[in-house]
């Protein structure tokens, strides 16, 4: 029998604010972190937790990471500094971003162009690389395990997490710190979705609303703490959740727009399903991709009836977390992963905010502007977690919570 | 350009060093690089400024050498002569 992967620690910066539970409180509440059509972390200051050299070191992704880390260690009871529970070249680190350091890459192609080759940073490449809040990570907590990014858009940050939860279950780690993180609300990254018609130019989130008409960009990190569920067990950790069931698929069909159809969408649902060894009819909450997009939102509404029949479809909640904060991009999985743990441990099914004109093709239960209760059909809550990516990436997470106290 | 006063230099070799990190009161002419978690990138940067400065050019195998602030001032005013 494979090894099991749980949840000991979570941590997330948002724009809801510093902290896991702060996101999930505000969220219920039907609080938004969206001003002037934008998701910013406004009150993440980083000189509050990181020294002058960490801040000058590191992308503000990266920076975004290392505090989301040190809130999700803490939670799992691993002391910062101390002993860790696992030797640590047993404890790995799998970091989603969509992007990188895009602010520390525009900045530094203004010197070039406006200085010259030779006032270049020699920080550049480790502040924009990809893999900065791994290494970042790796560092900081002195994780001497596999260690690098996942990169597959908006789809990474729950690639991390698959992939983290398969390397616990393969025997590669014992415990894998994972996540995503991404702070792209530069120029650059604003133009390029704007083109690329994604973006939503009323600048409001509002996922399987009729009038929806993109994304709202957001920025942030959120890092879970996995571990190998029997030494966690052992070690008489605070156990959030169990990682399931991950599947992905790809549509091979658009670079950006999603196979209007959810049919490989609904083919990574399933699969997840499967390796969860659970049926559609258990599952109690999916938290959906639910961008706000035209085509994503209808496109994924097809694949969960695909999956779960009409019928089925219409009995379980879905809530789209970016209607509260935007699209996290590559940290958007991750975040969203932690809200929905975090959910199911308070037995809440939080709201997609902002959805007042119901789309008529989108005629499932989309926990409209208010939360309710969540009454879960087994002892312990089942739920699914979307991620859909630019390359037509597809990532289902099957997450379970714990029993009632 | 700046003149390269050992004053003038010392000053502004303290200053790029604490906006790395450091202290400012920590930076001082005994102080070893390794001491205020100086590595070889930041001292990179610190050649590009100097180098901004002064029109002194720092080579790795200059700054391989370099132990403490001092090491560093002393070597920047003597190639500015």
């Amino acid at each position: 029998m494979r090894r099991r992967v749980v949840i000991t620690g979570v941590g997330a910066v948002t724009p809801l604010g510093v902290g896991a539970d702060v996101l999930l409180r505000r969220w219920v509440a039907g609080e938004s972190g969206i001003a002037d059509g934008e998701g910013a972390c406004r009150d993440f200051d980083a000189a509050e937790h990181l020294s002058k050299k960490e801040i000058r070191r590191a992308d503000r992704f990266a920076h975004f990471a290392m505090v989301a880390s040190d809130e999700a260690l803490a939670a799992a009871g691993w002391n910062g500094d101390g002993e860790k529970p696992y030797r640590s070249e047993r404890i790995g680190c799998v970091l989603a971003t969509g992007i990188g350091g895009l602010g520390s890459l525009e900045g530094q192609h203004d010197i070039l162009r406006d200085s010259g080759a030779k006032a270049v940073s020699p920080l550049s490449v480790p502040l924009f690389m990809v893999n900065a809040g791994a290494a970042a990570l790796s560092m900081r907590h002195g994780l001497r395990g596999p260690a690098f990014s996942v990169g597959s858009a908006c789809a990474a940050g729950s690639h991390a997490i698959g992939t983290a939860a398969r390397m616990i279950q393969t025997g590669d780690a014992d415990a894998v710190i994972t996540g995503g993180a991404e702070a792209t609300l530069t120029p650059l990254a604003r133009a390029s979705f704007v083109a690329a018609g994604a973006l939503s130019p009323s600048g409001i989130s509002r996922p399987f609303d009729a009038r929806r008409d993109g994304f709202v960009m957001g920025e942030g990190a959120g890092i879970l703490v996995l571990e190998d569920a029997e030494r966690a067990a052992e070690r008489g950790a605070p156990v959030l959740g169990e990682v399931r069931g991950y599947a992905s698929t790809s549509d091979a069909f658009h670079l950006t727009a999603t196979e209007p159809e959810g049919t490989y969408a609904a083919a990574a649902i399933e699969a997840a399903l499967r390796d969860a060894a659970l049926a559609p009819a258990e599952v109690d909450y999916v938290n959906a991709h639910g961008t706000s997009t035209e085509l994503n939102d209808s496109s994924e509404t097809k694949a969960i009836k695909r999956v779960f029949g009409e019928e089925v479809a219409r009995t379980v909640p879905i809530s789209s977390t970016k209607s509260a904060i935007g699209h996290l991009l590559g940290a958007a999985g991750a975040v969203e992963a932690i809200a929905t743990l975090l959910a199911m441990r308070e037995r809440v099914l939080p709201p997609t905010v902002g959805l007042e004109q119901p789309d008529p093709e989108l005629d499932l239960d989309y926990v409209p502007l208010s939360a309710r209760p969540f009454s879960p059909k087994g002892e312990r809550p089942i739920a699914l977690s979307n991620s859909f990516g630019f390359g037509g990436h597809n990532v289902v997470l099957c997450l379970e919570g714990v029993a009632s106290a | 350009m700046a003149i390269a006063t050992p004053e003038a230099v010392e000053a502004r070799i303290v200053e790029a060093l604490a906006s790395f990190g450091p202290d400012i009161d920590q930076v001082t002419r005994e102080a070893t690089f390794e001491e205020l978690d100086i590595d070889s990138l930041d001292l990179v940067e610190l050649a590009q400024i100097v180098e901004d400065d002064y029109g002194v050019e720092l080579k790795g195998d200059d700054m391989k050498n370099l132990k403490t602030v001092g090491d560093a001032i002393d070597l920047v005013v003597a190639r500015a002569q």
